[in-house]
């Protein structure tokens, strides 16, 4: 092996690739010049889940996954006996919204600038597994501080479990390790929200930035850098992510945590959004609350499960619809049948849907948040349709779709 | 032995052996975790059926027990809420409780023993999400408001708007596809339900 440093870090260099890692993934690596700020989004995924280990470590000091305790826990200790412990909470907390805004915004960019297609298809579908697990540890996690909405949401999305034919019911109590959601169920959940689901979420990420670095960073032009090299190799467009993007990103850390802060230390419940105001009762398996909703993040797919009406005594096609909305993603690589990745280079009526597509989303997650009425119900069909047709007709209408020139280099605008 | 030339289908076989042997060993030692999430023992033992006093109800009231952790309602009707349960049907989505689950001696309008039709003993579990409806004997009810002015008593379940009659029978278009379940249960006495015991043999 060539030995390129002496010294200490030649001693390191000989036993370890400390150099060589980190050039090829900072100093050296390659990332176009011409990013906007929607390339914030990813660097600050990462910042987020740095937040909720830190604090999520911190919270499990203090947390007890019991029944007859983790209310209690959680409100009285932390929120007040623990010195600080309310800010770690409402970092957590907020962290976990946080944590969907910029994955949502993340999983856009990708959308706008035609992220998914070749040769990045593994990056995207890592990508949707991050999201799948994220979604997955959002779940878990707020049935730990024991509230009335811990409870009847997560006994709303088990019972989509027992709505499966057959083995639904016996897969439901499988699953709660119990005939009701109980202590079983708490501790199951606490065991996956802190340990084996941060474990498959690091492990991902692990694998989404080895792919991402192995193909290099799209941008917004959808130009491939690499084919336009100087004589050293480097590709001509662009600059080393270390210094230039790592000091780029903090500016976008220090707006994020703006606003992260504000939310933290003046609205932390975010007007019921954050934390449901029914969450600070605790569970009580005897009553319902008046209205359950789930979390903001997951009111999309909850409006597509109670847009679809039940067929022949089950509720199990709203079920299959919930699914097939979030596994559609993962074809959109394939779905996409033009060549051309940036949005600033597509046609004008692509432009038009995939504004409808974000407007039918918004609509469908607000829904989700209130109680279904005729004209609600009938809207959140509307919007899902539109959203399985944006999806699903993809692969015919992107073949008619009249490109504009794409440029050579990328561009500055 | 032959130490220069490589048999890779001999090489080929033993790596498959290999790993299917290490797929079957994996997928046994997959069992006990599998398992480990079954309701345990202490849970079973909780899930015992549990007896319901109904001397002190008055007609037109209704008690909730738990069973299983479940909300069982035991609701005792008057002979005018029985009425309607047989002549009031169109709205319905499953009258004779086809696609419902009840025990066969409660596969009538009432949906309760011959016996004793005006009690009737469900399972305050919407067949939708498993939210637990509200019951809404009369209009003077803040449930009330969306239920019409003709209104006959039954549940509504505030969760996504199912409404079921009296019988725990619900409505046509509802969100909910089912009646409300009728646990298995039995009469010990006039006044003590065991629920959770079947009472086909009793």
């Amino acid at each position: 092996m060539e030995q390129k440093t002496n010294g200490f870090m030649g001693w390191i260099d000989a036993r370890f690739p400390a150099t060589e890692t980190w050039e090829k993934h900072l100093a050296k690596y390659y990332t176009p010049k011409n990013f906007n700020f929607w390339y914030f989004f990813g660097s600050l995924a990462f910042m987020v889940l740095v937040i909720q280990i830190l604090s999520g470590v911190f919270l499990t000091m203090f947390y007890k996954p019991d029944t007859a305790l983790a209310f209690q826990s959680v409100e009285m200790g932390i929120m007040r006996d623990v010195e600080w412990g309310w800010l770690i909470r409402y970092f957590h907390s907020t962290g976990a919204s946080a944590f969907f805004i910029v994955i949502y915004l993340h999983m856009f960019r990708a959308l706008l600038y035609g992220s998914y297609k070749k040769p990045r298809e593994l990056i995207w579908i890592f990508g949707m597994l991050i999201f799948l697990a994220l979604m997955a540890e959002g779940f878990m996690g707020y049935l730990l501080p024991w509230g009335q909405m811990s409870f009847w949401g997560a006994q709303v999305i088990i019972n989509l479990v027992s709505a499966i034919p057959f083995v639904g019911e016996d897969l439901g109590i499988w699953v709660r390790g119990d005939f009701v959601i109980g202590d079983a169920t708490l501790n199951r959940f606490f065991s996956l929200h802190v340990a084996a689901i941060p474990l498959i979420l690091v492990a991902l990420i692990f694998v989404h930035i080895v792919a991402l670095h192995a193909v290099g960073s799209n941008n917004p032009d959808g130009v491939e850098i690499k084919k336009n090299k100087d004589e050293n190799g480097v590709p001509k467009d662009g600059i080393p992510f270390h210094p230039y993007y790592s000091v780029k990103d903090i500016v976008g850390v220090i707006v994020f945590l703006i606003f992260f802060s504000i939310v933290v230390f003046f609205m932390p419940e975010m007007f019921g959004y954050f934390i449901e105001h029914a969450n600070f009762e605790p569970a009580n398996p005897l009553k319902t609350p008046e209205h359950i909703a789930p979390v903001w993040y997951f009111t999309p797919y909850y409006s597509v499960l109670r847009a679809v009406p039940s067929i022949a005594g089950s509720a199990f096609p709203g079920v299959i619809a919930m699914g097939a909305s979030i596994v559609v993603l993962f074809f959109l690589p394939w779905l996409d049948r033009n060549p051309v990745k940036s949005i600033r280079y597509r046609a004008g009526w692509y432009k038009i849907l995939l504004a409808l597509f974000v407007v039918a989303f918004v609509i469908l997650g607000i829904l989700g948040t209130l109680s279904p009425t005729d004209g609600r119900t009938l809207l959140a069909q509307i919007c899902t349709v539109y959203y399985f047709a944006f999806f699903l007709l993809m692969p015919i209408y992107t073949k008619f779709e009249k490109n504009k020139p794409v440029p050579e280099r990328v561009t500055m605008k | 032995m032959s130490t220069d030339a490589v048999d890779n289908s001999k090489r080929r076989m033993l790596v498959a052996a290999t790993s299917v042997i290490g797929a079957v060993g994996a997928g046994f030692v997959a069992v006990p975790f599998v398992k480990s999430w079954n309701p345990s023992a202490r849970a079973l033992a909780a899930g015992a059926p549990v007896l319901a006093d109904i001397s002190k109800l008055e007609e037109g009231q209704m008690i909730t027990v738990e069973w299983r952790g479940k909300p069982v309602y035991i609701l005792k009707r008057t002979d005018d809420n029985l009425k309607v349960l047989n002549s009031e049907v169109d709205m319905l989505a499953d009258v004779n409780s086809d696609m419902s689950k009840q025990p066969e001696y409660c596969k009538n309008p009432a949906r309760a023993y011959e016996e004793y039709t005006k009690i009737s003993v469900m399972e305050g579990v919407c067949t939708h999400l498993g939210c637990a409806p509200k019951y809404v004997p009369d209009l003077n009810n803040p449930f009330a408001g969306s239920l019409g002015s003709d209104w006959k008593g039954g549940f509504f379940c505030p969760c996504h708007g199912s409404v079921y009659d009296l019988s725990g029978r619900v409505y046509k278009s509802m969100p909910a596809p089912t009646n409300l379940p009728i646990p298995p249960h039995v009469f010990k006495s006039d006044t003590v339900i065991l629920i959770g015991q079947d009472g086909s043999n009793a």
